[in-house]
């Protein structure tokens, strides 16, 4: 029997249309507890490929017949192996091509809504690490705002809708994973817009992003608003897009909020995350439709796979929103916070241009989850 | 440190460098020492789980440029 590869696309259509999947997880235990595939219809089983050298006998009376089982380790390389070795044993079994490696970078476009004058907003949902970048195109004009590092797949995208990339936004410097937007800028031409606050010891040329400034793009002018909104770092910097949509980037998320302390300073700005959510953001129309830059749950997501609701329901239904007592408030935000992201303090670096690591370092440092929220 | 044999397993991705480890490990005798030469970043956390699952004891681990050493004691 010849074994199957899974596409990191195919397996995110799974977990967008909730279909069910057996995931055989043959990385070690510890990098299985650290970050995973995660779907609401997926089972799981992790056991180490170390463990099955001697044959997958242990494993076969677990796996279920009426699922699609996927095989899946870091690269590539030992879940082929497993495969191959269930298919011996006649168990039709496919394998995650590229590995976590390849999900951890898949990135799927989701459409979500239409900008005046026939302009459309994408939102790029990255599934397997939670980031969410967005491109807002408007008559053969595109804004980009926080790209993930894989900024090939922007430029096609642009080009694939006939598209110039114009303005290049970061929220912020990102602590999570590290910036497409320098090299989008870099091979556009665009504007690339970095919060001053952020930008202290940046080591190449930006745009300074400030409150109030505003860009358009295509010949509708679609508005885009820059709004400070500090608190996750102190230069964060929210957007709104065409009167409707509100990017929050890692200020406020759908069933969470920000968490001060990635750039070290959680005492210090928790005053800022406080007013940002509490006074800035109140003064908003509660319509505006809030695009975080991550999700931290699958159940973030909505049925069509965006994430985005509309703030009124989030003054409504999201904990860190409703927390009326202000040192139960600093108490959330400062302590008991979840681990750190991976290397961020090589990530911050990497996005402020001072160390250039190269790109298959630079993929290893983004392994896991992004970790930039607190519930 | 000391070791009564090594592993040169510098090149190979993984699932190999613990495929040659174990068939190492296989000829030695308990107690003896297996010094492996690898580059692939996944080794270390892999071949500390592997060893743990098998009873043997990871001694050491050293990182030179791109070069991870590591000394394994047969359990």
């Amino acid at each position: 029997m010849t074994i199957k590869a899974m596409k990191a696309s195919e397996v995110a259509k799974k977990v967008v249309n909730n279909e069910p999947l057996f995931i055989l997880d043959v990385r070690n235990g510890d990098a299985f507890a650290d970050w995973k595939i995660e779907g609401g219809n997926i089972q799981y089983l992790n056991t180490p490929y170390f463990d099955l050298l001697d044959g997958v006998e242990r494993v076969v009376s677990e796996l279920p017949k009426d699922r699609d089982i996927l095989v899946v380790c870091a690269k590539e390389g030992s879940s082929v192996m497993v495969a191959e070795m269930l298919s011996d044993e006649g168990i039709d079994a496919a394998y995650l091509e590229g590995g976590m490696k390849a999900w951890s970078e898949h990135l799927e476009p989701v459409k979500v809504g239409e900008l005046q004058g026939g302009g459309e907003l994408y939102q790029f949902v990255r599934l397997g690490k939670g980031c969410l970048s967005y491109m807002a195109i408007s008559e053969g004009e595109a804004a980009v705002i926080d790209a993930t590092r894989m900024a090939h797949i922007f430029l096609d995208f642009a080009q694939e809708k006939g598209a110039v990339i114009k303005h290049v936004f970061d929220t912020h410097l990102h602590a999570d994973h590290i910036s497409g937007g320098r090299a989008i800028a870099e091979a556009t031409g665009a504007n690339y817009y970095l919060p001053s606050k952020d930008a202290e010891e940046v080591v190449f040329g930006y745009t300074a992003l400030e409150n109030g400034l505003e860009v358009a793009i295509g010949s509708s002018k679609i508005k885009i608003e820059a709004f400070y909104s500090p608190g996750h770092t102190i230069g964060s910097t929210s957007f709104i897009v065409d009167h409707q949509y509100l990017m929050t980037g890692d200020i406020l998320f759908i069933d969470s909020i920000g968490r001060p302390d990635l750039a070290g300073l959680a005492d210090d700005w928790v005053g800022d995350l406080r007013e940002s959510l509490y006074s800035r953001y109140q003064k908003l129309a509660d319509e505006l439709i809030v695009l975080p830059a991550h999700f931290m749950i699958m159940e973030e997501l909505n049925k069509d796979g965006s994430v985005a609701k509309k703030l009124g329901d989030l003054f409504k239904d999201n904990h860190g929103l409703n927390i009326a007592d202000e040192q139960e408030f600093r108490d959330m935000v400062t302590k008991n916070l979840p681990p750190q992201p991976n290397a961020y303090q090589d990530i911050r670096k990497t996005n402020m241009g001072q160390i250039a690591p190269d790109e298959e370092v630079q993929r290893e440092m983004e392994i896991g989850p992004n970790r930039c929220a607190v519930r | 440190m000391n070791a009564d044999k090594v592993l040169d397993a510098k090149g190979l991705a993984c699932p190999m460098p613990i495929v040659k480890t174990r068939k190492e490990m296989k000829e030695m005798e308990s107690g003896q020492i297996l010094e492996i030469l690898a580059t692939d970043k996944g080794a270390k956390a892999d071949l500390a789980a592997w060893a743990k699952s098998g009873g043997h004891e990871l001694l050491d681990s050293q990182e030179n440029g791109d070069v991870f050493s590591f000394w394994i004691k047969k359990g």
